[in-house]
């Protein structure tokens, strides 16, 4: 269960407050989305949570299963079973995919106490769920992201987090620049991963890509909050109406 | 006293120090040609414009610099491959701990011996190949190897070599100052792979001369010894005939001074050079590669990638031209010095140049100098890689590009365990 109270953040290198004070629990086996005006702090959330270099978190805190997030280092909360799916994946030259994932497979189950996977065991896992999300072998042999297009990226995101098998998954705006089939590829993946020890937080602008990942909650965020909370009925209302009417009504409040 | 006096006067006082070996007809005549070459353009001073960047002094003076001995706890780089075993221990031969020099498809012979003789067939390449790469640059350091060098090989290749010749070159004394020439010459359609290991003395100054004849093919690996104190300077000359390879890559793990000259001369239409290198250094460590390619044929391809990991304070020097001589049309020609600095205290200073008589060809350099990619480390961690672990990786990706002009699989992954190994003993 990952459960965030009162969560303040800003620029470590500028006085630049982004995150006002976020509340969120999401409980085992749930899917909750986050919709929201650009620059409104999703992606910030995401990375603080995540462990990114550069805010500072000025009050408030970050569990997972009780266990204080904000205090560990990116890998430990990897460990813990924390998993992002970047907004903007991350090209590096010269290291395979192939490698990249088995090192990080390996170092999640060695930091668990577990035995290292073999690297026939890792072929045949990894070349199955490949084969359903639609990455070639061509796709796993290249350096990781480096000359994918942006669909091929996001798919290789939601590869990964088959691969590591977190317990919480954070993905943001995995659906954009998804094409339509690439955009049910893609929630088919997320879907065959939903059981009741695994939560989901999607971040997205998109109606769509809900109708496919159907979310327990939908969450408003606006200026480093979170304004409102409803059913998946609020991320229709959102598509129908934008947020102007939603910002109205928080700030009369 | 004017600085041209100067060098001449520190210049005769290393001579000074040094014997002529005595020798047949052949060799007599190269050394003393060398001894003139040398003479003529004194030892390198610090203003010489090769020179800038590297200090000479330590190369140049008298005695060498006294070196601590490096007691690794590792087996030595290619002890699993099958190769043909060559040591010179402090520079000295040693013929106990070598293989019979033997191999089907070669001759090989010490310098020493073959220097006994009236006439040699490597008469035609000892010192020739070094005057040529004398021209528009001086390598003093190299003149002073053909007229001073004790030892050496002569390999003549005239079929396939089974397996790699392997030059290993140990240091047991403190304060030895080894001097070794070695020449390949690769006959037509002749294929060999030399190994070298080792940091040889607490001084080395080598020379390997290679004749590549039309259609043969040379690779070359050598992996330059840990210790931490030594110093090196070493030349290759290479002359390239039609369709003929030339593939040579370098590891330099630690050593407090190390510079590598490599002239390549591509006389013959089609031939293809490559040259790479890859260097670590962690504190007091300075790495030169002075590089001149020269294109004098039609259609040949020349590659140089140089990539340079530094922390604590360590130094690195790329100094790398391409000559396109006038009619070497289609010549390809690359160049790539990079390196990655791992904290605010190394440096690397780059000197790529381009000189191009033709209309026709197609060259590209590029020099770079950076940190880590903190995105990339980040994403790494964010998988759950720790740091450390993510850092080696990353370093490791930076090099693969000259480590991946090792076309020999099992060599190649000898070299890379080197690698790992290094960044293994190294904290965070
Ligand atoms: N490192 C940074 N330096 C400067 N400003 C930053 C930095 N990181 C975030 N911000 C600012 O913080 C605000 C929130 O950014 P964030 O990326 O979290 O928004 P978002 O909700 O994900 O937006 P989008 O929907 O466009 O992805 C924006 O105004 C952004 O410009
Ligand atoms: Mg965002």
């Amino acid at each position: 269960m990952l459960t965030i109270n009162n969560l303040h953040v800003k620029l470590e290198a500028e006085d630049k407050v982004i995150l006002k004070g976020v509340d969120l629990v999401i409980e085992p086996g749930t899917v909750h989305a986050i919709m929201g005006p650009n620059g409104s702090g999703k992606s910030t959330l995401s990375y603080v949570l995540s462990g990114r270099d550069g805010y500072e978190v000025t009050d408030g805190s970050a569990t997972l299963d009780g266990a204080d997030i904000l205090e560990m280092e990116p890998e430990e909360r990897a460990a813990a079973g924390l998993f992002l799916a970047f907004q903007y994946p991350v090209e590096i030259p010269g290291v395979g995919n192939m490698t990249f994932l088995r090192t990080a497979v390996n170092a999640q189950r060695k930091a668990r106490g577990q035995e290292e996977m073999s690297a026939a065991d890792f072929l045949k896992v990894i070349r199955e769920k490949a084969k359903t999300l639609q990455i070639d072998a061509d796709m796993l042999k290249r350096p990781v992201n480096v000359g994918f297009s942006g669909g091929e990226k996001k798919r290789n995101e939601i590869l990964q987090m088959a691969m590591l098998e977190p317990k919480m998954c954070i993905l943001d705006e995995t659906d954009s620049g998804l094409d339509v089939d690439a955009m049910k590829l893609v929630s088919d993946g997320v879907n065959a991963l939903r059981d009741a020890g695994r939560s989901f937080l999607v971040i997205t602008h998109y109606q769509r890509l809900l109708d496919h990942i159907k979310p327990d909650v939908v969450h408003i965020m606006a200026d480093g909050r979170i304004i409102k909370s409803g059913g998946p009925e609020l991320a229709l209302e959102v598509e129908q109406n934008g947020y102007a009417d939603l910002l109205a009504a928080a700030e009369a409040v | 006293m004017a600085r041209a006096d100067l060098k001449l006067d520190a210049t005769e006082a290393r001579i000074a120090t040094l014997d002529l070996p005595k020798g047949g007809t052949w060799i007599t005549a190269a050394r003393s040609d060398a001894l003139a070459r040398l003479r003529a353009m004194g030892l390198p001073a610090r203003r010489d414009e090769y020179w800038r960047y590297t200090r000479p002094e330590t190369l140049t003076q008298a005695d060498a610099p006294a070196a601590a001995l490096f007691d690794s706890k590792e087996p030595q780089v290619f002890d699993t491959v099958d190769r043909l075993r060559i040591v010179f221990v402090d520079g000295v031969f040693d013929a106990a701990a070598s293989d019979d020099l033997t191999l089907a498809g070669v001759e090989i012979e010490r310098l020493e011996t073959a220097a006994q003789a009236d006439i040699h067939w490597a008469k035609d390449l000892y010192g020739v190949l070094e005057t040529r790469g004398q021209t528009p640059v001086d390598r003093p350091l190299a003149a002073l190897n053909s007229a001073y060098a004790t030892d050496g090989v002569l390999i003549r290749v005239t079929g396939h070599a089974p397996k790699p010749i392997s030059l290993i070159y140990t240091h047991k004394s403190e304060a030895s100052d080894a001097i070794l020439h070695h020449v390949v010459r690769l006959e037509k359609g002749a294929e060999m792979t030399l190994l070298e290991n080792g940091p040889a003395a607490a001084r080395f100054n080598k020379v390997l001369e290679v004749e590549v004849a039309d259609g043969a093919r040379f690779h070359h690996i050598r992996a330059q010894g840990r210790d931490h104190e030594r110093r090196a300077a070493t030349h290759i000359f290479a002359r390239l005939g039609a369709e003929s390879q030339f593939k040579s890559f370098t590891l330099t793990v630690n050593g407090v001074l190390t510079r590598n000259e490599a002239v390549i001369e591509m006389t013959g239409d089609d031939a293809v050079a490559h040259i790479a290198g890859a260097a670590m250094g962690d504190g007091a460590f300075h790495h030169d590669d002075t590089v001149f390619v020269t294109h004098d044929a039609l259609r040949c391809e020349s590659r140089q990638v140089y990539k340079k990991v530094l922390r604590n304070g360590a130094v690195g020097v790329f100094q790398g031209k391409i000559l396109v001589k006038e009619g070497a049309q289609k010549t390809d020609g690359y160049q790539i010095s990079q390196s990655l600095l791992l904290d605010g205290d190394s440096q690397f200073l780059a000197k790529p140049e381009l000189e191009i008589y033709a209309d026709d060809v197609a060259c590209s350099h590029g020099s770079t100098s950076g940190a880590i990619d903190m995105d990339a480390l980040y994403y790494l961690r964010s998988r759950g890689v720790p740091k450390k672990d993510a850092t080696d990786l990353l370093v490791l990706s930076f090099l693969a590009e000259a480590v991946e002009e090792i076309e020999d699989e099992d060599l190649r992954d000898e070299i890379v365990s080197r690698l790992t190994g290094w960044l293994a003993r190294r904290g965070g």
